[in-house]
């Protein structure tokens, strides 16, 4: 019987995937690819839906723990955007992000989740069309990957299970 | 101060694998400062395990909370009010390993697991580095080594030293190692203490290290 129960497994996996439309959470920096996003609307560039931006004054402003929380929370893929190297506006920005993703995706190597769900990318402000195709790429990629594992679990309901106590702090 | 560094995360979901619900305590002294278990790191950590054991389909359930100090009785004591109200059946100490071990004695019917490894007592190198400064030996004796010290900071912790085996300025043991030798060579050399380079170094009284079991400070003057 368990080889039944495992073939009805993958069909229904499979089935998800193929309809499968990824929530992705992007934090995008206000120097380069916030404003990116903002000129791909003006001029009526079209990038996938998919994408739910977070404004971030730097991308050194993500912690990690952002990171993590938006895979618990259910997201399917985490992107993190900065300026080019060598041109943030608070200099070292983007490279602190770069080493905090990469930290995250060791991190969920280590427990088993994709790491690709994770990624970072860099960009400048006047680069509307490296915004979509970032977008388009991103979500053709967690579409291949399927969707977040811990959506499929029973238990599933990440605020409950996430509590932090006020007491000190 | 004390560095400390997270056990991998297969090791502490292992040490978790029967548990259930958990609270997670991080300390706001020495592993704040190096990054290791801090209000950050617990977050941090908390969050992977939970992540994990959703994907494992055995959900877990973590509190955080980061006390100001897990070496002190009196902040452990903080601890009395929510494990009180929860039904935790474990508490992760993000400390270093003085914070499980007074959490242990304080609840002494409650499972603790140490998040950390205690590494050194050492200092800040740069940001994101942390090198060891002081074996704890019990009698300090780097007046005599220009401030700097050979028991912990030579390979071979020669207190009559160099050695050999130090070459261009770095030890034999390890490429990356300055030879601290060396180092109080140049250092004494500016200070003008060459000569006390000659003399020979008794035998050091091992007595105030470890060799006789766990020690203890008493100061009469501070006791109540």
């Amino acid at each position: 019987m368990p080889r039944v129960r495992g073939t009805q497994g993958s069909q229904k996996r499979q089935t998800m995937t193929e309809e499968f439309e990824p929530q992705i959470i992007a934090f995008c920096c206000s120097y380069c690819s916030y404003a990116a996003a903002d000129l791909a609307g003006s001029i009526r560039m079209s990038y996938p839906s998919n994408i739910k931006v977070i404004l971030v004054p730097c991308s050194g402003r993500v912690d990690p723990v952002y990171l993590l929380r938006a895979i618990e929370e259910g997201a399917d893929g985490v992107y993190v955007t900065g300026c080019m190297e060598g041109d943030c506006h608070f200099l070292t920005g983007n490279f602190k992000a770069k080493k905090r993703v990469s930290y995250i995706r060791k991190m969920l190597d280590e427990i088993g989740i994709e790491q690709d769900r994770v990624q970072m990318f860099n960009m400048s402000a006047s680069d509307a069309p490296e915004f979509a195709r970032v977008a388009k790429m991103m979500t053709e990629k967690i579409r291949a990957l399927g969707p977040n594992p811990l959506r499929d679990r029973q238990h599933f309901n990440s605020r409950k299970n996430c509590n932090s106590i006020a007491l000190c702090n | 101060m004390i560095i400390a560094e997270r056990k991998p995360i297969q090791e502490i979901l292992e040490m978790v694998r029967n548990h259930q619900r958990i609270l997670m305590v991080g300390c706001k002294g020495c592993v704040t400062v190096c990054n290791a278990g801090g209000k950050k790191e617990v977050a941090i950590l908390a969050s992977a395990l939970r992540i994990a054991r959703r994907k494992q389909g055995k959900p877990i359930t973590i509190d955080e909370l980061t006390l100001d100090r897990q070496c002190e009785p009196e902040f452990i004591a903080w601890l009395d009010d929510p494990i009180k109200k929860n039904d935790y059946d474990a508490i992760i100490s993000l400390a270093c390993s003085i914070g499980p071990q007074y959490i242990a004695e304080a609840f002494d019917t409650m499972v603790v697991l140490p998040g950390l490894n205690t590494s050194f007592m050492g200092g800040t190198l740069e940001h994101g580095i942390w090198g060891e400064y002081c074996a704890a030996c019990g009698s300090c004796e780097i007046h005599n080594f220009g401030g700097l010290c050979p028991i912990t900071r030579c390979a071979k912790g020669l207190l009559n030293g160099p050695c050999g085996g130090s070459v261009d300025g770095k030890c034999e043991v390890n490429k990356d190692l300055d030879c601290i030798w060396e180092l109080i060579y140049k250092r004494m050399k500016k200070l003008g203490q060459l000569d006390r380079l000659g003399q020979k170094i008794a035998a050091k009284d091992w007595s105030t290290s470890l060799s006789g079991g766990p020690r203890k400070i008493i100061r009469e003057d501070l006791t109540i």
